[in-house]
């Protein structure tokens, strides 16, 4: 099978779908076409579009930028505890994790390039043709490291459903380092992110060397709780056997990441408040408002709510087995870090300004349509990938075929052995 | 379950190389096609184009190469502004560090330099930007940014009961904004003025984050400039009309000061509080001051070292 056959071959596979999946499609396409529009609006006119301004320079796009680097970090990290484990279907998780890893960077990069006042000049980053600040521009080493993640867990995704469309087993001499190294990989990413922003001496709420470990106790909540809605979904809807016992498991580590993440938190805001120095004004504004504004405070009470609401579904037994309210964990998870890490990181830290002025920041419908197109590339992108990785994933594509004497190895279903 | 041949036509993966149809497109043929497209794209774009679109860093140009941007740049504005334009890339003097103090106790808040400021670095109106921003204080308080008012709108200047600190570029020694920028489009020039490439800047701001005094502007407009309002004697580096999508800030006039001037809000300044110079020769203004004087910087404990100084001369 060439270059050629596998990319018909896949497109054979996602033009293959009922009713629902088309709806799906068409409702992502439609959202695309919506968000679209309104940034070729924001291309011509400028940033101008959008609610930021010179006192809060960064907002929406960047908040989500910083959320979804979380959730490409967490999705591969999972690997490790699959492997400490034996969960069984390892080759799923990882495939599905490097799956949500390639979609949350395309999301990631594309909320960068919605960023930028001057996209045309987005080749000054290309190394080598542009002129990028190393080693001192912390951005620059982060838009390098995001660019070698995706490439290789594009890499990775691409051998093993190239490999498994042919019923060959992978080539563990490529696959077992990468994904291997995809896992510091993935802590880097994230690590370079925080310092984005723990670098800057003249923004105090970002100032703290406590920022990367929260990064990281979240990306921990919030990409496994993606993972674990999408393992449910699969169980349910294909034949790709993931024990419920594994799902419990994730779930439990979830606990312990969420209870770092509120534990570090709480860790800040006690030095915060009971110093009370000129750097708490900006928690302030977070969680209790100041001079009259209160724009965050109901965002900030929910994602403290929502995560000891998480933390406590998923801490006990009971609750992180029961799918009800195990999906609802997930949910509280989900909603929890969205804010923390969003908004919630991006906006404080600009109010009130360096120099005391307080702009309160709400994004513009413009903002909210290109982001919401960003997310629907990124879910068009997994829905399309795990399109073409289920069957193969599932053994229904090999076993389509006659069976072909003298080479019995290498089968691509979930009890094959791992490449390890 | 074992390993199967295709009952589809597909040809198994060990019989890939040999079996490649003629006329299918290996991966190897097609890599090539893409880098010979490109590289025919680029040597069939004009001159004019690459000069505009795919131009180099400033720091990067040959001495020609400067000579012909800056040709370019005067003839755009001398069509866009229909009138005769000066734009020069006159590099950092040998034995000049520039300084500057400002008298606290004499500034009235008056906001004069603003203006100034605005009309000789040809700032856009509309969108507002303003590289001076002037804070009013408690006199109470001193300075403390957190009750600080830029907004202040009094009968007169200046009210009892307040004091003025503006504030704009500070000039740092260990800028904060030029160490993060992604591209290097921010740099300090020899004479240790901050300046800005806005032909590289790639808008991202992270600078204006890593800025602890406010000092850098977005133009996140289309920057509007009256033509009656133009002032034509540009510096590539400085008060040169901005493209939209960059970001600007204070360059002590660099158009002015190389050429031995003063900055304009140091000459617009109606009660003298405003002082520059240069800091490498000790009988400057600036040098007495910093000298007979007792002299601090804004935010000191992040160790920006500000060229920008501050004193109570009376």
């Amino acid at each position: 099978m060439g270059p050629l056959k596998f990319i018909a071959t896949s497109t054979r596979f996602i033009l293959s779908g009922g009713k629902a999946y088309w709806l799906w499609l068409g409702f992502l396409v439609a959202l695309i076409v919506w968000g679209g529009l309104a940034y070729i609006d924001q291309f011509r006119t400028g940033l101008i579009v959008t609610n930021m301004r010179d006192q809060v320079s960064w907002a929406f796009y960047i908040g989500n930028f910083t959320f979804l680097v979380g959730v490409a970090a967490a999705a591969v990290v999972l690997v490790i505890p699959a492997y400490i484990y034996h969960w069984g279907p390892i080759k799923e998780v990882a495939l599905l994790g490097e799956i949500l890893a390639v979609s949350a960077i395309v999301m990631c990069l594309l909320f960068v390039v919605a960023d930028m006042g001057r996209p045309d000049r987005f080749w000054h980053l290309i190394p080598g043709i542009g002129r990028m600040n190393f080693p001192s521009s912390v951005l620059a080493w982060d838009v390098l490291v995001l660019n070698l993640y995706l490439v290789l867990n594009v890499v990775i995704v691409t051998h093993l459903l190239y490999r498994g469309m042919q019923g060959r087993p992978y080539n563990p001499q490529l696959v077992v380092p990468l994904v291997l190294f995809s896992i510091p990989a993935a802590v880097g990413i994230h690590t370079v992110t925080a310092f984005i922003y723990a670098g800057l001496p003249g923004r105090p709420y970002w100032n703290a060397s406590i920022l990367a470990p929260r990064f990281l106790c979240s990306a921990f909540c919030s990409g496994p709780a993606i993972m674990l809605i999408l393992f449910q979904i699969l169980q349910r809807t294909t034949k790709i056997a993931i024990r419920d016992a594994a799902i419990w498991k994730i779930a439990e580590l979830m606990a312990y990441a969420m209870f770092l993440n509120l534990f570090l938190l709480g860790a800040e805001l006690f030095k915060e408040y009971y110093s009370a120095t000129e750097h708490l004004i900006h928690f302030q504004y977070l969680f209790a408002g100041i001079h009259g504004h209160h724009a965050l405070v109901p965002y900030a009470w929910t994602f403290v709510a929502c995560g000891i609401g998480a933390f406590l579904l998923f801490l006990f037994p009971a609750t992180r087995r029961n799918v009800i309210t195990l999906n609802l964990g997930c949910l509280l998870i989900y909603a929890s870090v969205y804010i923390e890490k969003g908004m919630g990181l991006v906006m404080p830290a600009f109010t009130p300004d360096t120099l005391g002025e307080i702009y309160e920041y709400t994004p513009t419908i413009h903002e909210l349509r290109i982001g919401a197109a960003i997310f629907s590339i990124g879910f068009l992108i997994f829905t399309l990938l795990c399109r073409i990785a289920v069957p193969i994933l599932t053994g229904e594509f090999s076993a389509a075929r006659t069976p072909a004497p003298g080479r019995t190895k290498g089968q691509w279903a979930p009890h094959a052995s791992t490449a390890s | 379950m074992p390993d199967t041949p295709t009952d589809r036509g597909i040809p198994s993966g060990a019989d890939e190389e040999t079996n490649a149809a003629p006329g299918q497109l290996s991966r190897r043929d097609f890599l090539t096609a893409v880098g010979v497209a490109a590289a025919g794209f680029l040597a069939g774009c004009t001159p004019e184009f690459r000069e505009k679109y795919l131009q180099k860093h400033f720091l990067e140009l040959s001495p020609q190469e400067v000579e012909a941007r800056l040709a370019r740049l005067r003839d755009d504005y001398a069509k866009r502004f229909g009138q005769e334009v000066s734009v020069s890339a006159l590099p950092a003097q040998p034995g000049v560090l520039y300084g500057y103090a400002l008298d606290l106790s004499r500034c009235i808040g008056c906001r004069r330099c603003v203006y100034a400021c605005v009309r000789e670095n040809n700032q856009s109106r509309s969108p507002q930007i303003q590289w001076i921003r002037v804070l009013e204080m408690e006199k109470e308080k001193g300075i403390d940014f957190e009750t600080a008012n830029p907004y202040y709108n009094p009968e007169r200047v200046p009210d009892p009961e307040h004091f003025y600190v503006p504030v704009a570029c500070q000039q740092c020694r260990t800028p904060q904004c030029t160490m993060v920028c992604p591209v290097g489009a921010t740099w300090q020039e020899p004479d240790g003025i901050v300046v800005v490439d806005y032909d590289w800047c790639i808008g991202c701001r992270y600078c204006m984050a890593a800025c602890p005094y406010g000092a850098r502007h977005f133009n996140w407009g289309e920057p509007e400039l009256p033509v009656a309002e133009f002032n034509p004697n540009l510096h590539i580096l400085g008060n040169r009309p901005r493209p939209q999508g960059v970001v600007e800030k204070c360059t002590f006039c660099v158009q002015r000061a190389r050429v031995g001037r003063y900055p304009a809000c140091v000459e617009i300044c109606p009660v003298g509080a405003r002082k520059f110079g240069n800091l490498l020769d000790p009988e400057s203004e600036i040098t007495r001051i910093i000298r007979e004087k007792r002299v601090f910087v804004l935010k000191a404990e992040l160790k920006t070292e500000p060229k920008f100084y501050y004193f109570y001369g009376i």
